[in-house]
């Protein structure tokens, strides 16, 4: 029997490695004949942390949001007086949110220990890559990724058996194949997840890809603030290593090819290939003009394949069951699977992978479980940075590349950040215009200075200074910073502002005509007053105010004098009778 | 710290640059394992930084001067790559770094808040770091926890589904840790300091 603890990065923020400790101290204590393992995220990151039991004929309980208190009631009730223990178990509700998904990318998360590659061989792990390397050509490995119909999962969804046949094709003996696991959209994980729960799935699909075009050397590029993917990743490359499936002459076969990672130091438009390469040569993260592609001349000029971590987890499956299983999957120009990152104002927010072809709607609702609290869904925001929030009229809209793309968002990496009614659009335009200004490398006037400007108008609106023309001039500068920047960046930076232009354009005239902002979020727009029949005169909010704006004698109504109120929002924070009303 | 003169990649001397004026001993010995495996290999630059900065805590300018005579590197090449990227910093850290998620799930669910309870709590804004040498206040985009947002990192543990209430409790913990450990917050204290 042994006790496995789900032990992501988030189920290690909800505190697995004290419940791990809790466990392995009880069972030491009763001196049990139990082993304590660990293993990655399954995804059903709101539950963490999370702890399955096994029996020795392979029997799987799921306990859901352990304690340390918990596990004293795990082995006290439920393994040694085998009761049922129903109340942390994991409920049926919650077992379809895992069922209802179609796992190809997450086949092995949360089930196997990333850091024993025994578990990864016991699921056939690298079996898919001796077939590749023992049995199949170079152009035998590009034709099934081409069946498959795989389209790159970095966000552009560009085909990647293209790119393969193209750097394959490309003249010179060294090349190099590359992962980008920078994954910048803020609000974003799969590619976190795959590296801490599954790594040796990403070895192996790069290997595959390696032997396709010839290349001898790999690099994964990690971001910065993931620092388990990068040790576990290690370890898994360690084991690879040791075991022979990276170095010389792997499986007997002559082909050599070794891996190694290094660490991003934090730049969003390193995601960017051009910029990527730059950024491993030691320089300057900035993107240059393309053509020549990578596949021509990339890392040190040599020619150079770079994929995203989802679409290398994606191709030793494709091996193992046929390109023509994977192409069964999804819609007619999306094929196989997506892993999106469900998050924001969404009941059951984590990992989810699905077909292509389901609705928004499936994936928020049915596999969410819908929006916290029941409020209203206003909005789903895809593809970051450079997506835009899609409303809840098109929430049937099917996941495929190019009918999100109709939609002015895009399928982007895989976030998905759910917002209710309480969510203000303009202000997500402002956030992500914050974000793109400030990693905007400078580069390019259009998208150096023109994001700029467009970040002191949304600041403007949201402070209630919005002036007749804002939205028209920020319209014109979006339309000119696509088509004056260089890069992907500077191209799509405008997306979040002319999506929510587009399908919410009546809140920002609400902003600058009407100064309201209907979700109560802008807080310079809003006022603040107390409910005089709620207010029981304890004085918090007087006490609590930074601009002695509030008056009232002890146990009286008190008042908040506009004049002098600078709508920091601290009254309604402190007020504990809910009497502080804003509007 | 050894104190025989390193000959490193450049041979050191009174006007060298490197701080060591020829006849002190190297004020950034730990480093030379790092140069030694990583000077001579091109395109290593980041990676020297990465590890100066995880011996030194920050990036000084005596520092990015003398990895840039150790690497024939010029120093504005080091200094604007080091600036280019937002890992590095160039003033000493707190004991604590709190790394605050600004991601877009984080804001969503409310990181405004959480971030007003440090300023309120600690006194201190975005980059800085309480006068005691304790904290240090930085925003990052994204820890990868998304569904447990709001999130803050403090040095290697992760917090989430902060409140405000929940976040001045994290800090006052820290802080009165801090204070039973006098030795540490002292040396902390020099460090930052320094
Ligand atoms: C500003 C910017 C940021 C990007 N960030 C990422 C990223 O974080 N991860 C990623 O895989 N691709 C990112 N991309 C896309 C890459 O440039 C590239 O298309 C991708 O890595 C190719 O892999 P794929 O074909 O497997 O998708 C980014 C592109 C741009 C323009
Ligand atoms: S948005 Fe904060 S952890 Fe991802």
């Amino acid at each position: 029997m042994k006790v496995i603890i789900g032990s992501g990065s988030c189920g290690i923020a909800a505190g697995a490695h004290k419940v791990q400790t809790a466990f392995e101290a009880i069972i030491a204590e009763k001196g049990l004949a139990l082993s304590v393992e660990q293993t990655g995220c399954i995804g059903t990151c709101y539950l963490e942390p999370i702890v399955d039991v096994v029996d020795d004929a392979g029997n799987k309980v799921t306990f859901v949001n352990v304690t340390t208190d918990d596990a004293r009631r795990i082995i006290d009730d439920y393994v040694i007086a085998q009761q049922e223990l129903a109340d942390l178990r994991i409920s049926q509700d919650d077992l379809t949110m895992i069922g209802k998904q179609q796992r190809i990318v997450l086949r092995n998360s949360g089930i196997i220990d990333p850091e024993q590659i025994d578990d990864y061989l016991a699921v056939d792990g690298y079996a898919a890559a001796r077939k590749c390397l023992t049995e199949m050509t170079p152009e035998a490995i590009i034709e099934t990724v081409k069946i498959a119909g795989l389209k790159g999962r970095g966000g552009a969804g560009f085909p990647t058996w293209f790119k393969w046949d193209a750097a394959k094709k490309s003249p010179g003996t060294t090349k190099y194949m590359v992962c980008n696991a920078d994954e910048g959209d803020p609000g974003a994980f799969m590619d976190r997840s795959v590296l801490e729960s599954d790594p040796h799935a990403l070895i192996e699909g790069m290997l595959i890809g390696a032997r396709a075009i010839g290349a001898n050397e790999g690099i994964v590029y990690v971001r910065a603030e993931y620092p388990l993917a990068i040790v576990r990743l290690q370890k898994a490359i360690d084991q690879a290593r040791e075991k022979g499936y990276l170095g010389n002459d792997i499986f007997g076969t002559g082909f050599a090819f070794d891996l190694r990672i290094k660490a991003g130091a934090g730049a969003f438009v390193c995601g960017e290939e051009t910029a990527l390469i730059a950024s491993l040569e030691g320089e300057r993260g900035m993107p240059r003009l393309k053509p020549p592609f990578p596949a021509q001349k990339g890392y040190w000029n040599k020619p150079t394949n770079i994929n995203n971590v989802e679409t290398f987890a994606n191709v030793p499956w494709i091996f193992r069951n046929g390109g023509a299983a994977y192409a069964a999957l999804g819609t007619k120009e999306s094929k196989g699977t997506k892993v999106f990152a469900l998050t924001g104002k969404v009941k059951k927010g984590g990992l989810v992978e699905i077909p292509m072809g389901l609705t928004l709607k499936d994936v928020i609702f049915d596999i969410g479980g819908g929006i916290k609290q029941d409020k209203a869904f206003k909005a789903v925001q895809m593809g970051g940075p450079s997506g835009g929030c899609i409303p809840a009229s098109l929430l049937d809209t099917q996941i495929d590349y190019a009918e999100i793309t109709k939609t002015g968002a895009i399928m982007g990496s895989g976030g998905m950040v759910v917002m209710d009614e309480t969510t203000c659009m303009v202000d997500m335009a402002r956030f992500f215009l914050d974000f793109t200004c400030k990693e905007s490398c400078g580069k390019c006037t259009y998208c150096r200075v023109g994001t700029t400007r467009m970040l002191e108008i949304l600041n403007r609106i949201t402070q209630g200074e919005g002036r007749d023309g804002d939205i028209e001039l920020l319209e014109e500068l979006c339309y000119k910073i696509k088509d004056g920047s260089l890069c992907g960046l500077g191209q799509t930076a405008p997306n979040p502002v002319l999506t929510t232009i587009k399908y919410f354009r009546n809140e920002y005239e609400d902003h600058i005509y009407h100064h309201k902002c209907t979700a109560r979020s802008c807080k310079p727009l809003l006022t603040y007053t107390i409910d005089k029949d709620k207010c029981v005169g304890c004085g918090a909010c007087k006490k609590n105010c930074p601009v002695a704006a509030i008056t009232g004698e002890k146990k009286l109504v008190h008042e908040i004098n506009q004049d002098i109120c600078i709508k920091c929002g601290k009254c309604f924070t402190v007020c504990k009778f809910d009497s502080v009303i804003i509007d | 710290m050894s104190q025989e003169i390193h000959d490193h990649h450049h041979a050191h001397e009174p006007d060298c640059g490197c701080g060591c004026h020829g006849d002190q001993p190297n004020p950034f010995e730990e480093l030379s394992p790092v140069l030694d495996r990583y000077a001579d290999i091109p395109g290593s630059l980041i990676t020297i930084l990465q590890k100066a900065q995880e011996l030194y805590g920050f990036l000084s300018v005596e520092l990015m001067r003398y990895i840039a005579l150790e690497t024939h590197t010029a120093i504005a090449k080091v200094y604007g790559v080091a600036t280019f990227y937002t890992q590095f910093r160039f003033k000493p850290v707190g004991k604590y770094l709190i790394m605050l998620c600004q991601g877009t799930a984080c804001h969503v669910n409310g990181s405004k808040q959480v971030e007003e309870a440090v300023m309120d709590y600690l006194d201190i804004t975005e980059g800085e770091t309480t006068p005691d040498g304790l904290f240090t206040l930085n925003n990052v985009a994204c820890l990868g926890c998304c569904s447990l947002s709001p999130v803050m990192m403090i040095n290697d543990d992760t917090y989430g589904q902060l409140t405000r209430d929940k976040v001045t409790h994290i800090l006052a913990e820290l802080k009165e840790k801090a204070g039973q450990d006098p030795m540490d917050s002292e040396i902390s204290a020099q460090e930052v300091n320094a």
